[in-house]
Parts: C-alpha cells; structure tokens; sequence
C-alpha cells in the first residue's frame, strides 16, 4: 500500500482536484434540480437542457465580448450575464407557459411534460449552436496555474478550477442556506417547501412563490454550465448526461436536502475523477453504483426523511 | 357488439391492412415490421403507465434483446432460437434491475430506469473489444427453423413473427390486465397503500409487470436486429426511450391496440417527416407529446374508443 502511495501520490492528487473542480458544478445543477423539485414538487427532466443552454450562451457571449475588443478579464463576467440570461428569460416561459398548468396533475404526467420539454430544447440547443464542439477557454487560461501541495508532492493544476469553480459553490451554498432561512422570501419559499397548504391559508402567494423558485433555479443550472464552458468542449448530448448524473446527486442526497446535495456531489465528483484516472472504463457507472449502494441500504437517501403513507 | 369484440374486430381488420400494405407496397413491409416491433415494446411501457409509471430507460431492453441477438447469431444462427433467447435474457436482466427499481415509485422509477439505459448506453459503446462501440455489429444471415431462406423470404418471415407475436402479445396484456395481477396493477395508480392493506403485495405485481415489459421490449429489440440486421449502441440512448414513451402516449394507454396503432402511425409519418426535418424531429416529438397531454390525453385509442362508444349508445 505504502508503496502504491509513492507510485501513485501525484496521480490521486490530481483526481481528487479533477474531483473537486467537477463536484462543484454537479452541484450547482444538483442544488436548482433539488430546490426546484422541493417546492414546484416536479421534478425538472429539461434541468439539464438549461445546463447546456447555459453553457453555449457563455460561450457566445464570450466569443462576442472577445470580438466587440473586450479584455480579456470581461470574459468571467460575460459567462455570468449569460447565465442570468438564459435564467431570466427561459425561467419564466417555462413556469408561466407549461408547468402551472399541471400542478395539479398526477406525478406521471409532470414527469411527461418536463420530459417532452426536454426533447424540444435539446433539439432546439443543436438549432442554434449546431453539432460541431464548441469550446471558449479564456477564463482558464486567464487565471493561469497554482501550485497545490499534496503529501510531498507538488501538483500544478489551473487556478479556474481549483480555486474560482470550489469558491464559487461555496458561497452558492452558503447564499442559499442564509437566504432561505434569514430573509422573508427565502422563509417563504421554505414555508411552501414543507406545507404548500398551510403556507397558502396563511395568505402566502404560491404561484408567485414557483415562478420565483423556477427562474432562481433554472439560473443556477445555466450558472453551473457557464462554469463549465471553459473547462470542457460543448457538444450535444451533454443536456442529458448532465440531467442524469444530477439526478443521481439529488436521489443520492435524498430530495430535498441542499447542503447533503453539496456532500454527495462532492462524494460522485470525487468518485469519478478517481475512476478516470484509474479505471476509465468504469468513469460513466461510478455515479450510479454510489448511487445504487445508497439507495439499496437508504431508499431515501443519505440525507432524506421518510415520508408518511397516505392511505 | 360490446368494446371487447370491436377491440378483436379492430385488431383482425388492421393485421389484415397491415399484410395488404406490406403486398402492395414492398418497402413498406420492413417499415411495418420494424413499427410491429415498437409496437410491442410499447406494449410493455403500457402495462406500467397503467400502474401510473413511466420508464425513460426501456431502449435498454431493446438493445439488450438486439445484442443478444448480435451476439448469439455466430453460434446459433436460427431465428427461432436467438427470439427465445433473447427474451430469456432481458427477462433474466428484467428480473435482476426490476428487484431493485420496482421499490420506487414515479420520479425515482423513472429516472433510475433512465440512467440504468445510459449506463449501459456508454458501456455498449466503451467495451470496444466486444461490442464494436458507435460502428455497432452485423448480425449474420439467419435461418429460420432450420430453412435456408432468400431475402424476400426472410422479409415476409420476420414480418409474419413479428404481426404473429403482436397479436399473442395484445392478446396476452388484454388478459393480464382483466386478471387480478393487472386489476393489482391499477391499484397501484390509485392507492398503493390500501393494496398493501389488503395483503397483496404491490412490489410484486409492479415487478411483474415490469418482467413482463422487459421481455416484450427484448423481443421488440430481436426483432429489430433480424430485420435491420444491424445493430448498434442508439438502440440504447435516452432517445429511443423517450420514443417508446411518446409512441405509448401517442396512441393511448387505454386499450392494447392503442400501443400499436401509435406506433404505425409514429413509423409512416417518420418515413415521410424524419428526412425533411431531421434536424427538428424531436422537437416536433417534443411538441406533439405536450399537445396530446395537455389537450387529449386518451391518444389515438382514446378518441377512437370515445367515437365507437358514442356509436353504441345511439
């Protein structure tokens, strides 16, 4: 064992970073998917689908920055508005046009609009951004390496990733659970979370109250694919595997929880990026095979309360 | 003439357009085939909507199925071997997956179905050694019963086991669902909780029927495999599913012919549609889904049945 360390140090370092980098953006999905569900209690399949929205809007809008004659430091920025925009354009329509008219459906036929949502957009992404890999890295470059001390080893690895991607996911984290039990809207959001009829009879607004959580949402997941845009090349498909892994985040977590959200992304992040750098075969079951292990002793999840039968 | 005997009637008469269609025009006999095929793995994705289910990951079935015809073909290259082979698998797989999915309900059934058929979508593609990854396999030519057949032959055999195992299976779900394990499986929609009060238990109908679904969509996938003689990892992705699930609302969950009759219709507009809006399809999918949601939720069937019932009572 000591001997694999030696062998193998600088190498586990580096997945752990990778780990790291990739957890804090399952996050920022995994917490809107979570937020979303806990008070529209549908859960969003097209969650993904604004990921990816969110990242190839970034990307243009960093390119455009890029030849308007920006500077190079307004391409962080860009990836923000772009976020906000995709979020507060997108949110709405959705909220407003779709899911407020089958709130009051059975869970099946949620799942089937959000689903049918999700086939629309997807094309609908490839429409406009086209098939061929998309890929805007100046952040990165930008904000150059940093040295990371592991055990004796010294591992250089982009200050984007390890340092800004973590920061930025703490203080998502640390801004949620403030403002949802600190202010008035975030009690409000947290009343219709845990009892949508009682908030109600207390004279609370809670379609007002969804459209809110829905657009706060859906700029996170777009928040969490601008991220992501200057780490990785964009091509279809990444709306469904994003949808996916985040999904096993938020069941692994139990739904509901944020801050267990937080735990387990960090938990499947880390996971993966060893499987990667070990086993690269195994990089795509990884998630589901924590997932299934929790699920299997925790049908809940780790984090999740059982919810009482009705009869 | 009560809705039972129409449905017999209905299910005769269409079989019968089907085999004219397929004389007349030749191209379209692979076409109905391949919708037969759907139509069967819809079946399946049926008998969970009725437990108020919804599985986004059933392609893995039909490319489960498509494999084991794929892989099976060099050794055992008989038609009316690799079928039940391949439905024992995917009920073998069904069996092992649904223990475990057929504890959830809803959001986390679906979903864990969903990434179940992605899982096995990346894995169909990474093991490059043995399955090929995206280039997918060839399935060499079959015999079928020990016959040597020529091309047109073997067509209008895999379209006749195809029409044969449509009918047995619509007849078999109509059964099942009149039976107490289908009545079980409604009261799942309704109240689970009172199901299990009464001392049935709902894991085990909805493992069943999950079984069940399994294998019709392994035979949906052998079938596929035989007539297109190719197989390949998009058996698998989230897109075939979601088009199982479209097909299954498309035609309607109230009935058995509604599996079907969504699904040749899905297959002819697709012949026509697909090459000219190729880059929209599932957007128009998308769209079409939500109208028939929100505006007429019984599909195709439902408003057929709604017509021949209004004839009944004038």
């Amino acid at each position: 064992m000591g001997n694999w360390f030696t062998e193998n140090g600088p190498l586990l370092g580096l997945a752990l970073l990778d780990g790291i980098a990739s957890a804090a953006l399952i996050f920022m999905v995994a917490v809107g998917l979570n937020l979303v569900f806990g008070v529209l209690r549908v859960l969003n399949v097209a969650h993904g689908s604004l990921f990816a929205i969110g990242a190839y809007a970034a990307a243009s809008v960093g390119f455009f920055a890029a030849s308007a004659g920006l500077p190079a430091w307004a391409s962080l920025p860009a990836l923000l508005f772009a976020a906000m925009l995709v979020g507060l354009v997108l949110g709405p329509l959705i909220e407003r046009l779709l899911l407020r008219r089958i709130y009051d459906e059975e869970p099946v036929l949620q799942l089937l609009v959000t689903f049918a949502l999700f086939m629309i957009l997807e094309d609908a992404q490839k429409l406009v951004w086209g098939v061929q890999p998309v890929s805007f890295s100046t952040p990165v470059s930008l904000m150059g390496t940093v040295d990371v001390p592991f055990g004796t080893d010294v591992i250089p690895y982009n200050t984007y990733q390890v340092i800004l991607l973590p920061a930025v996911a703490v203080v998502t984290l640390v801004g949620l659970a403030i403002f949802l039990r600190r202010t008035l809207t975030g009690r409000v959001i947290l009343a219709v979370t845990m009892d949508r009829e009682a908030a109600t009879a207390m004279g609370i607004d809670a379609r007002k109250v969804f459209l809110l959580t829905f657009t706060f949402g859906a700029m996170l997941a777009a928040l969490g694919g601008a991220l992501s845009t200057p780490t990785s090349s964009l091509v279809p498909g990444i709306g469904a595997s994003t949808i996916v892994l985040s999904f096993a985040v938020v069941a692994t977590a139990g739904l509901g929880q944020i801050e267990g959200a937080a735990l387990t992304a960090l938990m499947i992040g880390i996971g993966r990026s060893i499987a990667v750098t070990f086993y690269p075969e195994l990089e795509v079951v990884v998630p589901y095979i924590i997932m299934v292990a929790v699920l299997l002793v925790r049908p809940q999840g780790l984090f999740g309360v059982v919810e009482t039968r009705r009869v | 003439m009560t809705l039972r005997r129409i449905e017999l009637l209905l299910a005769l008469l269409g079989a019968g357009a089907l085999v004219l269609a397929a004389m007349t025009t030749p191209w379209l006999k692979f076409v109905l085939t391949i919708a037969l095929a759907k139509g069967i793995a819809v079946l399946g994705i049926m008998l969970l909507l009725r437990a108020g289910q919804v599985s986004f990951g059933h392609a893995l079935y039909v490319a489960l199925g498509a494999y084991a015809v794929a892989f099976l073909a060099p050794v055992l290259p008989d038609a009316a071997l690799l079928l039940p082979a391949a439905a024992l698998t995917t009920a073998v797989v069904g069996t092992l997956i649904g223990l475990f999915v057929s504890r959830y309900r809803e959001i986390f059934f679906g979903m864990l179905n969903l990434a179940l058929s992605m899982v096995f979508y990346s894995m169909l593609e990474k093991f490059y050694h043995y399955t090929k990854g995206t280039d997918g396999i060839r399935v060499p030519p079959l015999t079928v019963a020990g016959l040597e057949l020529d091309r047109v032959t073997h067509e209008w055999t895999i379209f006749g086991i195809a029409l044969a195992l449509a009918l047995g299976f619509g007849a078999f779900a109509r059964v099942y669902l009149a039976s107490p394990m289908g009545q079980a499986l409604t009261a799942i929609k309704t109240r689970e909780t009172r199901l299990d009060f009464m001392g049935v238990s709902a894991r085990s109908v909805l493992l069943a029927a999950y079984v069940l679904s399994a294998t019709m969509a392994g035979c949906a996938g052998a079938l596929i495999a035989m007539a297109t003689r190719h197989v390949t990892p998009l058996l698998s992705y989230w897109t075939a599913s979601g088009e199982l699930v479209f097909i299954a609302i498309l035609g309607g969950a109230g009935g058995v012919l509604g599996p079907f009759l969504g699904a040749v219709t899905y297959e002819l507009v697709r012949v026509y549609a697909a090459a000219t809006v190729a880059d929209m399809w599932q957007m128009i999918l998308g769209a079409v889904l939500l109208l028939v949601i929100l505006f007429a939720r019984g599909g195709i069937w439902g408003l057929l049945a709604l017509r021949l019932q209004r004839r009944g009572a004038a």
